[in-house]
């Protein structure tokens, strides 16, 4: 017998916020408790006891340990509903999904949340090393003397905290700079980037304008729509900014085809479809399948970002699809140039061939049904929450037209690749 | 906000002060809290008249547990209920007189003095009517007169009515009508469904609040939520974080949708019967202000307000008579007009329009949904102390406030016990009407 699958019955999020921006003195557990209670205001669900949330954060206080049930405990959710912390990077929002979503197959839970929250702006700040193990030293101390000993090797310069910074800790090198090295391989042209950009802006714009995340989105601390949004986006203007990664004449990722630091949360409600029954609520759509890669990247065999192209056959042959197959394609734009060099590398014979190792390329998609509301270069991207922003749209997307597929492809730190496939409820 | 006058008029240091000056003395009102009895002391039954309406309302009072009195002997009263149905001369209104007169000299703070007629329009002949229609002028007199936070209302009972009767008579004795006196209200025949527990009359049923996200619509949803409905809050998306903690708070569900969409009629109407099955109460409570006097008014300030006060209730309720199963059998809708639909206001034209606009839906929706067991009603508010005239100048806001009977402003709960009782399904006798909530405002009256 073949497990039953998952429904996703509704998402909430609240409007992604620049880094500093109207969430500055909000932390991830205010946000991610708001986007909770959105959902369950939607869906009528103050009081009750779901099987499980499962969320995350990637920037995280340590005193936030248990974020996800701290969470829970402050919202109109039953305290009886158990939850944990999810990270995997950018992933963590799709990770949380496909482990609620395989546990509701596995008959093991009837209804969940999965979720993710990040903050720029409130991140955790570290003491230094130098100073921590001074600190450390002088708690293990047993006599005065030997604490007093230890507390003396702290000099000024030790008083310098450690700030979080978006790095790969095995080269040193930013996100964008990894990403600026892959765009030079696929050699992705400023243009094409700039014109995913204001594609992007401009199908968000469209989707806020006919209503379409009015049930999808809680407004938050004043804001109604994500910040980073600009409607009047236009090649122009884009066309006037300088590189911010990369060197040289190759240089061509700005601060706008680039996603900016965002703060922002999200929850999406899934269910069997018994459950959702039992609750009047109609399913949106099916969550068929998921899958994970990872790239080696430290020593140069692949480039940071590129390990959902890895993902993705694999998913497809599991499942007898082609890349063809699908009416929606939910690319995750960490950056315009990852979007562009993933589907590059998708048409090219030689990368399908000797990484993939298929006889012909996946090839080209109908650019048409790529990211059709918007994605992260125009929603922003809070890491852990961009999963899902992605998977209730989607679902909202399938369920809009009554049938058909939808791939979801989000590419993570650490040269990691979450991917999933949707399909409308029948 | 709170009422520092009406606060220093009961206080013990200035009260006395204040009723020397022969200052006017708001009362506390006596408002319902969850297990109240109906009264709080003796209720007097009289009758000018024949009175044959005194032995169900005294069947009615003491099943509700409150004691009955037919001649007052000198104690505290609660409530006088005066049954003038069977008065058809203006020489029987000397009865009211000598029934009512000495018992208001005893009524209780916060007392109710219920006045029961026919409707003038159904009466045999000139004498009768004007009979009938003298008891208005008796009833608004006396609730100018009742002193304590007392009210005196009117109600019509139409011949063969009697058994619609019971939910109007219960809620103008009870303290869900703190803030409603010098009101007329008429109850026609009406098949009423089985009796729901009178503590709990929503429960099992599921109301529709547009505007819940503040003010009087939160209240509103609230003290639908109490009495036991699955309240549906809806509200501008602007609005949905509020929105969510209201609905959260009472167990409902927030629906965030700006009622003004071309498909807002439609999405409502499609969400209440795919979540729900279908509705049994709609209110009808979004609202906005957009003040200038008519010669500065521009095209925005007009349309704005028509289109959110009056063309969505129009096109809401169009959409649901229209989709299958969306409105449930007894389906109760409740609009919310205003004073200024009735008196009008300066600089604000475009307000009293659409407000004054309401009252005509509802007096011409009623029939429509007559054959569906359904009602339709308006509640217009008087001065209610929210956020929107806090905001008023002092003057302005201390003026508005004490020109009513009770000398104070009402309350968002009092907006909403009264849209309560008209959503009950024992309120079937009570459909095309408009009550105003106001404490007896001076404006309109």
């Amino acid at each position: 017998m073949a497990p039953r699958r998952a429904a996703v019955v509704g998402g909430n999020r609240i409007p992604f916020a620049r880094s500093n921006g109207p969430y500055a003195h909000a932390a991830n557990q205010d946000m991610l408790t708001a986007a909770l209670d959105g959902l369950v205001s939607r869906f009528g669900l103050a009081g009750e006891r779901l099987g499980e949330v499962a969320a995350g954060a990637v920037l995280k206080h340590s005193r936030d340990f248990n974020l996800t049930r701290e969470a829970v405990l402050g919202s109109a959710l039953a305290p009886s509903t158990p939850a944990y912390d999810v990270q995997q990077a950018c992933g963590t929002g799709l990770e949380a999904a496909i482990l609620v979503a395989n546990k509701i197959a596995l008959g093991q839970l009837d209804s969940g949340i999965a979720g993710g929250v990040d903050t720029t702006s409130d991140a955790p700040i570290a003491v230094n090393e130098r100073l921590r193990q001074a600190l450390l030293a002088a708690n293990r101390a047993k006599s005065t003397g030997a604490r007093l000993a230890a507390l003396a090797r702290i000099r000024p310069n030790h008083l310098v905290p450690e700030i979080p910074r978006n790095s790969e800790p095995r080269t040193g090198m930013s996100m964008g700079d990894h990403a600026a090295a892959t765009a030079l391989r696929w050699q992705v042209t400023r243009e094409d980037q700039d014109a995913l950009t204001v594609t992007s802006h401009h199908r968000l714009a469209a989707a806020y304008d006919r209503g379409f995340f009015d049930d999808l989105l809680t407004p938050y601390l004043g804001l109604n729509r994500d910040q980073n949004l600009r409607p009047d986006s236009s090649l122009e203007k884009l066309a006037t900014l300088k590189p911010v990664f990369g060197r040289g004449e190759g240089a061509t990722m700005t601060a706008a085809n680039s996603t900016p630091l965002t703060d922002g949360a999200s929850a999406v409600l899934l269910a069997s479809d018994e459950w959702a029954a039992d609750h009047g609520l109609p399913v949106l759509a099916h969550f068929v399948d998921a899958e994970t890669a990872a790239v080696d990247y430290v020593h140069g065999e692949e480039g940071l970002l590129m390990a959902p192209a890895y993902a993705v056959p694999r998913l497809l042959a599991r499942n007898g699809l082609t890349l063809q197959d699908f009416d929606f394609y939910e690319i995750h734009e960490a950056f315009a140039s990852q979007v562009l060099s993933t589907l590059a590398a998708w048409e090219s014979p030689e990368f399908c061939k000797e990484k993939l190792g298929l006889d012909a390329p996946l090839g080209s998609i109908d650019r048409a049904k790529l990211n059709v509301n918007g994605s992260s270069l125009a929603a922003g991207h809070p890491f852990a929450a961009t999963g899902g922003r992605i998977v209730a749209t989607l679902a909202k997307l399938l369920a809009e037209r009554g049938s058909g597929r939808g791939l979801i492809s989000i590419c993570a730190a650490g040269g990691q690749g979450v991917v999933a496939i949707l399909e409308a409820a029948k | 906000m709170s009422d520092w006058y009406r606060d220093m008029t009961n206080s013990a240091v200035l009260g006395g002060l204040t009723r020397r000056l022969g200052l006017p003395r708001p009362a506390v009102l006596r408002r319902h809290t969850p297990g109240d009895p109906l009264l709080t002391g003796p209720a007097l039954v009289v009758a000018a008249g024949t009175g044959p309406l005194v032995a169900a309302v005294s069947d009615l009072l003491r099943a509700d547990g409150a004691e009955v009195r037919f001649e007052a002997d000198g104690e505290r009263l609660a409530a006088v209920v005066l049954d003038a149905t069977g008065a058809e001369t203006p020489a029987e209104l000397e009865e009211v007189r000598t029934a009512l007169g000495p018992a208001l000299r005893r009524l209780a703070p916060s007392g109710r003095v219920v006045i029961l007629g026919r409707p003038p329009v159904e009466a045999d002949g000139p004498t009768a009517a004007a009979t009938r229609q003298a008891l208005v002028g008796i009833a608004r007199s006396v609730a100018k007169e009742a002193r304590g936070g007392a009210t005196a209302n009117l109600i019509q009972v139409s011949d063969g009515a009697e058994d619609a009767l019971a939910s109007t008579l219960r809620f103008f004795l009870s303290g869900r009508s703190a803030y409603v006196s010098g009101q007329v209200v008429r109850v026609s025949p009406a098949e009423v469904p089985d009796a729901a527990d009178p503590t709990t009359p929503h429960a099992g049923r599921v109301a529709v609040v547009t505007g819940a996200a503040r003010g009087i619509g939160a209240s509103i949803a609230e003290t639908l939520a109490r009495d036991g409905a699955t309240v549906i809050c809806v509200d501008i998306p602007a609005q949905g974080q509020a929105l969510s903690t209201v609905a959260n708070r009472i167990g409902g569900t927030a629906l965030q949708l700006d009622i003004t969409a071309a498909d807002a009629p439609a999405r409502l109407a499609e969400h209440v019967v795919e979540r729900h099955g279908g509705a049994d109460v709609i209110v009808h409570n979004a609202g906005i202000t957009r003040d200038k006097l008519l010669a500065n008014m521009d095209e925005a300030r007009w349309a704005s307000v028509i289109a959110v006060n009056l063309e969505a209730q129009l096109r809401i309720n169009a959409a649901l008579l229209e989709t299958a199963g969306a409105l449930k059998e007894n389906a109760r809708i409740v609009c919310v007009s205003s004073m200024s639909g009735i008196a009008g206001n300066r600089g604000q034209v475009n307000y009293a329009a659409s407000k004054a606009g309401v009252i005509g839906l509802v007096e011409a929706t009623a029939p429509l949904l007559r054959e569906r067991g359904a009602t339709i009603n308006a509640v217009a508010p008087g001065f209610i102390e929210t956020e929107m005239t806090a905001a008023m100048p002092f003057g302005t806001r201390e003026v508005g406030r004490r020109i009513n009977s009770l000398s104070q402003g009402g309350l968002p709960v009092d907006v909403a016990e009264t849209i309560g009782w008209l959503a009950q399904t024992a309120s079937a006798g009570v459909t095309g009407q408009t009550v105003r909530v106001c404490g007896q405002s001076l404006l309109g009256a």
